[in-house]
């Protein structure tokens, strides 16, 4: 999983685990006290040395070619200055620490990465930050409201629809466009004739609209149970 | 990813503008293909032109037919209600291909510039690609092609075209509309693609300084007789092995006239003219006729990797035809 988008080092320590995995918590606690507690020059030293040579690379790496541009994530705007080549991804969890939208294979093929611009869900790996300044941005860090989970969160726990929790991010981001998507009455491949107004509402249908999103540990039964069921119990979007 | 400057445009005179000032600059819309490629240092654009602000997000319906805006997302024009109801094999086709996410990044111009997804072409570890590195030879020819071109190769590419959008597009005589500096003009889709020969690196007959506006359809014939069937090897979100677009206009028993193109098949959409014109003035039973079916490969070239595709066509031809044909 390396990252060629951004220029600072060391950006992927931890940051693709689960964020409960309390193993990944301890080693983030003992480089903490590593850090902070070996002895005074030594630790000193290494931490300019590694300070002096980020500093270096990003001067190097064209600063004139920076943009600071202003991002509205889940309602919240965020200034950010960053090089164009920037995905609207890392922008996300490097810059904006919103690690909740979880970076695959980082090409486009497995919906990890789906957030929802203006409502419509994307792939949030093969587009540029720079590009989405007028846009709303909506994560899985923003879709619950008033403390209260999303119907399709609630109806992922209810319905064990996930097993290591990696793709479940893009999956509910996913969900919830392919939910609004069927009650506004969108083609699939899945829609036996799309001259038809109106799109009936099946579990093809449902599968079909969730091949965007790839889970490896196969948990797309319960997947397609908890959009099934979260269909049925909100009429409201 | 190679850094890039970047500019954003508001005008189509202020794009083709920057593209004048900046020899190597791209435009980028959907970026859904652009990027993925930049990823891989397949393309390394030194000036990205954000085309996303101009005004060609819109559909317009007249007595002409139908003309659908550069930057028209896939899914957008999928679900446009005149799309659905009278172009329904370009809605089938667009829902073919990709995925929701992708679908609603994708523009309509940009389908029609996406590149081959020969993996020769994607891995910059092979020295060998004619496309990415004119003259230095296809590592495809000796490598792994199950599925490459069975119609209209050459010796310097066997790549295939990726799109289902244009395979419907062809079958019903779509144009495309172009501006440049000195104006627009207006392209058969048949004529936009090419075929590799000797210069497999140029994908398209669009000119260096010209921006896609538009792509045009004539009047809607087929809405009631059209079938987009996609042949792969899992049932939703892949390439085609091999893809027909079917349309006929059919009065009683009577074929008045048919369109039908391939995907999957070639470096661009392939259009079966030959079968067209032996369906064109026939009745409905010889779309049973294996003997006038076969004619959509009479012209086939398959090496022994891929010559499954033969009966794949012949076969697919045949049930997307049948499906077309179906009086309801």
């Amino acid at each position: 999983m390396s990252d060629s988008d951004t220029s600072a080092s060391g950006s992927n320590d931890g940051g693709d685990r689960p964020e409960h995995d309390s193993t990944v918590e301890l080693l983030w606690r003992r480089r903490e006290f590593l850090q902070t507690s070996l002895s005074g020059a030594i630790a000193a030293a290494v931490v300019n040395s590694a300070d002096a040579s980020e500093k270096n690379s990003s001067l190097k790496s064209s600063s004139s070619n920076q943009r600071t541009f202003l991002l509205r994530v889940n309602g919240k705007p965020h200034q950010l200055t960053a090089e164009p080549r920037v995905t609207l991804l890392d922008a996300l969890r490097e810059r904006l620490d919103l690690t909740g939208t979880k970076k695959g294979c980082d090409r486009g093929q497995c919906g990890a990465c789906t957030v929802l611009i203006n409502g419509r869900r994307i792939n949030s790996c093969l587009t540029l930050a720079v590009m989405h300044e007028d846009d709303d941005i909506v994560t899985i860090e923003g879709l619950a409201q008033n403390n209260q989970l999303h119907p399709l969160q609630r109806a992922f726990v209810e319905y064990d629809a996930l097993q290591c929790g990696y793709c479940t991010p893009g999956q509910i981001c996913s969900g919830v466009a392919a939910i609004n998507e069927l009650r506004g009455g969108a083609i699939s491949q899945a829609t036996p004739d799309v001259r038809n107004a109106t799109v009936e509402i099946t579990s093809a249908e449902i599968r079909e609209r969730m091949s965007g999103n790839i889970c490896r540990c196969g948990a797309y039964t319960n997947i397609v149970a908890a959009i099934e069921a979260a269909l049925n119990v909100s009429s409201a979007g | 990813m190679q850094d890039f400057r970047y500019q954003r445009v508001n005008s189509i005179e202020d794009a083709i503008h920057a593209l004048q000032q900046q020899p190597a600059a791209k435009f980028i819309g959907g970026g859904t293909n652009l990027l993925d490629l930049m990823k891989g240092d397949v393309e390394k654009p030194d000036y990205l032109i954000d085309i996303t602000r101009l005004p060609l997000a819109q559909i317009r319906v007249d007595d002409n037919g139908l003309l659908i805006g550069a930057l028209m997302r896939n899914s957008d024009v999928a679900n446009h209600a005149h799309v659905r109801k009278h172009y329904p094999l370009l809605a089938q086709a667009l829902v073919a291909g990709a995925s929701p996410q992708l679908r609603n990044m994708a523009t309509a111009g940009g389908n029609l510039l996406q590149r081959t997804r020969c993996g020769y072409f994607y891995d910059t570890a092979y020295a060998q690609c004619n496309k990415r590195l004119p003259g230095s030879g296809c590592a495809a020819r000796a490598g792994i092609a199950h599925n490459h071109a069975i119609f209209g190769a050459s010796e310097h590419c066997i790549a295939i075209n990726p799109s289902d959008m244009s395979v419907a597009l062809v079958a019903l005589d779509a144009s495309v509309r172009v501006q440049g500096p000195q104006g627009q003009r207006v392209i058969p889709l048949a004529d936009f693609f090419r075929l590799p020969g000797e210069t497999p690196h140029i994908d398209t007959n669009l000119q260096r300084d010209e921006l896609i506006v538009a792509v045009e359809l004539p009047p809607a014939r087929y809405a009631q007789h059209s079938h987009y069937l996609k042949i792969r090897e899992r049932s939703s979100y892949a390439f085609a092995l091999v893809s027909v677009a079917a349309a006929l206009d059919i009065s009683g028993d009577k074929i008045n006239d048919a369109r039908i193109a391939l995907g999957g098949v070639a470096h661009k959409p392939w259009r079966l003219n030959a079968l067209e014109d032996a369906l064109r003035g026939n009745t409905l039973s010889v779309l049973n006729d294996d003997a006038l079916i076969a004619l959509a490969v009479r012209d086939a070239q398959p090496s022994p990797q891929n010559a499954y595709k033969i009966s794949l066509v012949r076969t697919a031809t045949r049930r997307a035809l049948a499906i077309a044909g179906a009086v309801t």
